[in-house]
């Protein structure tokens, strides 16, 4: 294991550097400014698409209701040029029904485990989870940290903990949630960022926020993470994912995102191996702005099966 | 030494809040004498598009509450509009010359105030006329109720700034329809003053939206803004003719009225047709006994 594992205190600063919180924010205010047109804006949006966890982590989620969420994620819209998205994004209970309708295709299934959204379980109920979620059929694990062992100073814990669950994830990918709102500043971003990344094998993520609190993913927030990953990167040759989570609700949005991956990551991570987006209604906004490319009109939000509350 | 005066920058109401173009661009407004007396927003298609993501958003709280609440905001309007009569006055009066000029705008403001009293009191009213009990030969009620339309869209006359634009919104909003209205682009400032007021009188934030700005840059979008349920329009034939290919191919309700045609000091511009013009019916059959 490098250097990054079970740094403690004030070492982990030494290693990782703080975070330049007023360079941060100026530079993401950059991406909302740049000018994304015509073609490159529709393969923007597609690319958004295909980078789409389509989530629904609700109580009152039921097997129809994940049966009619997977067919959205196979054939988002009609037209033959927009592409299914990456993954659904489900409770554990909901894994082996989301299973059935998208076994043999391109769509993963994605469970949360560990006791989403808080975390606050035993570590053997979260394995057992995770292993649960796993043996059900799913394709890759959402896990969260343990925000209450990381705020309390116990990274050693936290790093073990998210070392247990890889082990118990086998083949499925896993993503961790580090719940950047509960992790109040910058500086901690980061360091959460490394002590995940120094576990997580290749081809994992590390992901924003659960969605469930009240400030989900920025691109503030992003770029902290993304600057982890490329320094991680660089220093270590290993090439880690990125998600983040809630809060993202349209194409406008979505593509200042892909903005920060591209500049900061470069092409390599626009890919949906790379680089999700986890989201429920972001994906009708980027239906409807692919139609409106298409059309040159704007576009009716009921065409778009959000049409239910719509006005 | 004297005192120099601040002059105040004309935004548009949208969604509740003030707002320019997001263009940046803006357009004189001459008095009658010809000189450039403010610069007025240049709305463009996103401003359109902006506002009525936000005017649909507003739409389900406004058509939620109780007709005779709606009745009671559109009557604070007028109320409103009372207190600032001279303000309303001299910005009609921006184009208009001489004495002859200031009368017309004073009774403008007066006709507009008694519009806005006149739907105010046909809010919890129209539904008795609109709706009704169906008779069928078979175990059934039968009736029918009407509903808002959604998003509509409006663009008011040249002349009658005031008036004209109030005759329209009143009609529309006072069934639980929300507005985005293009002002008259000959002078739009009453329609700035018009913003200032309703965003005191208690008319929720979305409902009615304002946009000032060309009507050959804007009348192609909202003929074909597929959000827009129906538009009503006070226009020349060319547009006319753009906003009928245009609401065709979205399939929105859409009324012309040719410009000039309509006066909108009569009687005649008021009354139930102009609210049955945007409302749905919906009719629903009930089995008798269950």
């Amino acid at each position: 294991m490098n250097a990054a594992r079970h740094s403690t205190g004030l070492g982990w600063r030494q290693a990782f550097g703080p975070v330049d919180a007023v360079g941060v924010e100026e530079r993401v205010a950059k991406y909302t400014t740049r000018s994304i047109k015509k073609a490159s804006k529709l393969w923007g949006l597609r690319c958004a698409v295909s980078m789409v966890d389509l989530t629904t982590l609700e109580g009152k989620d039921t097997p129809g209701k994940v049966a009619s969420l997977c067919r959205k994620a196979l054939r988002p819209h009609e037209g033959e040029d927009i592409p299914p998205v990456a993954a659904v994004c489900v409770y554990p209970a909901m894994v082996r029904h989301a299973r059935r309708h998208v076994r043999g295709t391109s769509v993963k299934v994605a469970s949360v485990a560990t006791a989403f959204p808080s975390g606050q379980a035993p570590l053997r109920t979260r394995l057992a989870e995770v292993k649960a979620a796993v043996g059900d059929g799913a394709d890759e694990i959402d896990m969260v940290i343990n925000r209450g062992a990381f705020l309390a100073g116990e990274f050693g814990r936290v790093q073990d903990e998210i070392a247990q669950v890889v082990a118990a994830c086998g083949p499925a990918t896993l993503k961790v949630i580090l719940e950047v709102s509960e992790l109040e500043t910058y500086d901690a971003i980061r360091h959460a960022s490394f002590l995940a990344m120094a576990v997580i094998r290749p081809g994992d993520f590390i992901k924003t926020s659960t969605g469930k609190t009240g400030l989900n993913a920025t691109l503030a927030n992003n770029q902290v993470m993304l600057d982890a990953i490329r320094d991680h990167y660089l220093e270590t040759g290993v090439a880690i994912g990125m998600k983040p989570a809630g809060g993202i609700r349209t194409a406008k949005q979505a593509l200042q995102f892909l903005v920060a991956v591209k500049e900061t990551l470069g092409d390599a991570w626009l890919t949906n191996t790379r680089y999700r987006f986890g989201a429920s209604a972001l994906l009708n906004d980027l239906l409807r702005q692919i139609e409106k490319e298409r059309q040159g009109c704007y576009q009716a939000p009921w065409n778009f099966s959000d049409a239910t509350e719509a006005y | 030494m004297p005192r120099l005066p601040i002059i105040k920058t004309p935004k548009v109401l949208v969604g509740g809040a003030f707002i320019r173009s997001e263009s940046g661009r803006v357009f004189p407004l001459r008095s009658g004498a010809g000189a450039a007396v403010a610069n007025i927003p240049q709305c463009t298609r996103k401003d359109l598009r902006n506002a009525v993501e936000l005017a649909a958003k507003a739409g389900p709280g406004w058509a939620r509450r109780t007709p005779y609440n709606r009745g009671q905001i559109l009557y604070r309007i007028g109320e409103m509009l009372e207190s600032r009569v001279a303000e309303m006055t001299d910005a009609l009066c921006w184009t208009r010359r001489g004495s002859a000029g200031r009368a017309a705008a004073a009774q403008e403001v007066s006709q507009t105030i008694d519009r806005l009293v006149h739907y105010a009191g046909w809010a919890d009213k129209y539904e008795q006329l609109l709706g009704s009990v169906n008779p069928v030969a078979g175990p059934f009620f039968n009736f029918t109720v009407t509903e808002p339309m959604g998003v509509v869209g409006l663009i008011a006359p040249a002349e009658a700034q005031l008036l004209g634009l109030v005759s329209l919104i009143a009609p529309a909003v006072v069934s639980g329809n929300t507005v985005v209205a293009l002002a008259s682009e000959q002078n739009p400032y009453p329609a700035i003053v018009l913003g200032e007021l309703l965003a005191t009188s208690d008319v929720p934030g979305g409902v009615v939206n304002l946009l000032t700005g060309f009507q050959r840059e804007l009348v192609p979008s909202f003929a074909t803004h597929a959000h827009l349920r129906a538009i009503t329009a006070v226009v020349g034939p060319d547009h006319a003719r753009t906003l009928g290919l245009g609401a065709a191919e979205s399939v929105k309700r859409l009324k012309v009225l040719p410009a000039g045609d309509v006066d909108f000091g009569d009687n005649a511009a008021q009354g139930l047709s102009w609210i049955r013009a945007l409302v749905e019916c919906k009719t629903t059959w009930h089995p008798i006994g269950a």
